[in-house]
């Protein structure tokens, strides 16, 4: 992987040694998902199909004031105006969106939970194996959690202690019918009904998601998580999220996201608005570990994604931390808008592709405000057939003075038959800024991994040492245990990428 | 120790060692001395695993086990280490971290537990000291940014942090200026010890007026063609390469 040449003389590869390879790549490939379990349950689920009155009737389910009703509405006739994107670098069927269902819930006796005892056994059990126990007794100590099973929020945690700070934490559903002012004010501030053909689809038919308010001057005293899960077949998981950091308010936010094997592709569009207002922060951190396909490339989820951070005050400061390692296809672009002076964006990023895995990801970065600050810095790793893409775009407005960008695009190839690519957008109109943009693309080398070996590190070992390495300074921002997970996630999907 | 019968290997077809026999005891250091091109480096790889090297003849005893039925992880947690000519660069990893993972990987393989990152600090620190090398180094990625020079000591270093029985030093000379040659040979001559024997790779005697060896031999086209005491470097480097040529010439006239 070094730029440098360290090449031992001779050490190239051998048919003997290729063939080896091969062969060590074909039993380390056959680790399976580990999440790829379904769960039994009684569901109640739409049919087939999206019209108006499938809409109706979604938002009667949850029994929505009329405002979101027409909200939907109005974003569902948008949408049939709107075309699908076909710019991004990856290549799939044409989705049939009549053949998906756009409602899936486990069935409830009761619509309100007064506690968890109520949540259902299966659901628990669900969470419990994936990691996320929800019962009092199991939380995790210093992380809240809302749990998102298909189309509805199931359970959030440590909801007491953050309401007597101010900080409103609950599924989006609940805080339609909690603090609808709020939801009014912001809903689609940030990503607009009509942004782009995805959002459009989810505005119009979201089910279920995250909202998380953190009142002025609070820092929120612990880390705020959402768990996505899907888990009902031919479902698409639309789910919204909007986060909104008052005037000096600080919160930490985790996002983890995994699905059942399934033969068929699975469509997931979300849509994340963040708000930050004078002085406020939000770091926003993703583990996308959705089902990626087979080795073949079978089944996997498609991940159709906006997020978006408007640093509307000044000296506010959005985050994004991601570590993409699932989907069948990613694209997705968390991006700031920079408007407040003094604001400042952040993108750390990896995304692995192994496999058939494609992956057209990156960020944007829209400077507005004076003095405003940008960072990104991108890994990407391709390994297998995996392709693999880097978009950017960085815009500096007249009025942003002194706006200041640094972008750093890493490409790491694992074989011979992967791809990595960059599309970087770069528009500067303002000329007291300045912009810079580094790209490097390099191969895990043979001799990195012997270098390893001749020490006693075992070849697995020794890749996932290699690729820690490289993507060192995004998981250097993601909180403890979210970088072991990322890290041993990145080691699983890439077992058997190198013989 | 080890012993080496009839080795021949080749890379992408090519035959590069054409019947090596060497054997060498405990606590003995060996230089194996050479033109460019002779097989003095195709015979660490091998010696070391690596798997672009293809053996296609002979045998390996090391420790009374079968060497080259072992991946190179393996040799290397049965005592075997070379320090590379070239060492290779590992961005976004420590030295410190690099090299816990390895002696750890070699304690474990002999059923001792594994040191944690305080009691592995303790002992680098210690181990840095005795080849005297900047505690910086621990904290620094492998080899990224490192001279020629300061590469070499880190080679030297990792000798030292994972005990070998066997270490090979391919061409640790290379490169260096005189004081840099001392420093690393210095690091040597600390590490030598009746427990652990050495082949020490060399196109120049320069390095052996440091790290002065038991055995000298002398490859030519992948066979050894010459042995003997540490004057027979110095006979070398005052009449160069060619008598040796001519000689093995004669020998092989037979074929």
């Amino acid at each position: 992987m070094s730029t440098t040449k360290d090449t031992i003389p001779g050490a190239e590869y051998t048919g003997t040694r290729v063939e080896q390879s091969t062969r060590e790549i074909e039993e380390m490939a056959n680790q399976s998902y580990k999440y790829g379990w379904a769960t039994e349950i009684e569901s109640e689920t739409f049919e087939p199909g999206l019209n108006e009155d499938i809409i109706a009737r979604l938002s009667a389910k949850k029994e929505e004031p009329a405002w979101l009703l027409d909200w939907r509405i109005k974003a569902f006739r948008q949408w049939q105006t709107l075309t699908e994107p076909t710019w991004p670098n990856v290549s799939y069927p044409k989705i049939d969106y009549q053949s998906q269902r756009y409602y899936s819930a486990p069935k409830r006796e009761k619509k309100q939970l007064s506690s968890l005892d109520e949540v259902d056994k299966e659901l628990l059990e669900t969470f419990e194996k994936l990691g996320i126990p929800l019962d009092e007794q199991k939380r995790l100590a210093g992380v809240a959690v809302d749990a998102v099973f298909d189309s509805v929020s199931v359970a959030t945690t440590h909801k007491e202690i953050l309401k007597k700070k101010g900080i409103i934490f609950c599924s989006f559903s609940e805080a339609v019918h909690e603090c609808p002012e709020l939801i009014q004010k912001y809903l689609g501030s940030v990503v607009p009904a009509n942004d782009n053909f995805f959002a459009a689809l989810n505005s119009a038919v979201f089910s279920d998601g995250s909202f998380c308010y953190i009142p002025k001057g609070v820092k929120c005293p612990m880390d705020l998580s959402t768990y996505f899960r899907i888990n009902a077949a031919e479902t698409g998981q639309f789910e919204r999220t909007l986060i909104i950091s008052d005037e000096g308010a600080y919160v930490n936010y985790l996002e983890g996201c995994t699905a059942p094997m399934r033969d068929e592709n699975q469509l997931h569009a979300a849509v994340v608005e963040l708000v930050a207002l004078d002085n406020a922060t939000i770091n926003y951190s993703t583990v996308q570990n959705w089902y990626a396909g087979d080795k073949t490339g079978k089944g996997g989820i498609y991940n159709f994604v906006t997020k978006r951070g408007k640093c509307q005050g000044v000296n506010s400061r959005i985050s994004w931390t991601q570590v993409e390692t699932g989907s069948a296809i990613t694209w997705k672009y968390p991006s700031c808008l920079l408007m407040g002076d003094n604001s400042v964006g952040e993108f750390y990023s990896v995304a692995v592709s192994n496999n058939y895995q494609q992956a057209d990801t990156g960020t944007k970065m829209i400077h507005m405000g004076r003095n405003t600050k940008s960072t990104i810095i991108s890994k990407t790793i391709s390994a297998g057939h995996g392709n693999n893409s880097y978009r950017g775009q960085v815009m500096v407005m007249p009025k942003a003075a002194n706006a200041r960008n640094y972008t750093q695009c890493d490409s790491l190839l694992i074989g011979n038959q992967c791809g990595a690519h960059t599309f970087p957008y770069i528009e500067v109109r303002n000329n007291t800024s300045s912009v810079e943009h580094e790209a490097s693309t390099s191969k895990i080398s043979e001799d990195q991994l012997f270098y390893c070996k001749q020490r006693g590190i075992g070849t697995e070992d020794a890749i996932s040492m290699v690729v820690n390495g490289f993507c060192k300074e995004v998981f250097d921002h993601l909180p403890m245990e979210f970088a072991v997970e990322a890290s041993n996630l990145l080691k699983v999907s890439l077992e058997g990428s190198v013989g | 120790m080890i012993e080496i019968v009839n080795l021949h290997a080749n890379v992408e077809g090519n035959e590069i060692l054409r019947g090596v026999d060497l054997k060498i005891g405990s606590g003995e250091v060996h230089a194996v001395m050479g033109p460019n091109g002779s097989g003095k480096s195709t015979l660490a790889q091998v010696l070391a695993g690596n798997e672009a090297y293809e053996v296609t003849e002979g045998s390996v005893s090391f420790l009374g086990q079968d060497l080259l039925e072992m991946p190179a992880e393996e040799r290397a947690r049965l005592g075997v280490f070379m320090a590379f000519q070239y060492p290779v660069e590992i961005p976004g990893i420590s030295n410190a971290y690099f090299l816990q993972a390895g002696l750890n990987e070699i304690r474990k393989s002999h059923g001792l537990d594994e040191l944690d990152a305080l009691e592995f600090r303790d002992l680098l620190k210690e181990k840095m000291d005795l080849v005297a090398i900047d505690p910086k180094f621990a904290d620094r990625p492998v080899n990224q940014g490192f001279s020629g020079g300061e590469k070499k000591r880190n080679e030297i270093l990792q000798m030292a942090v994972l005990e070998p029985k066997l270490a090979i030093l391919d061409e640790s000379d290379s490169g260096l200026d005189i004081d840099a040659l001392r420093i690393v040979a210095d690091g040597v001559n600390r590490l030598r010890s009746p427990q652990r024997s050495m082949i020490v790779v060399t196109h120049y005697q320069r390095l052996l007026n440091y790290i002065v060896p038991d055995f000298v031999h002398v490859l030519w086209r992948g066979r050894i063609v010459k042995s003997g005491g540490k004057e027979l470097a110095l006979e070398l480097e005052a009449k160069g390469y060619d008598w040796i040529k001519e000689e093995a010439a004669v020998g092989a006239g037979a074929e």
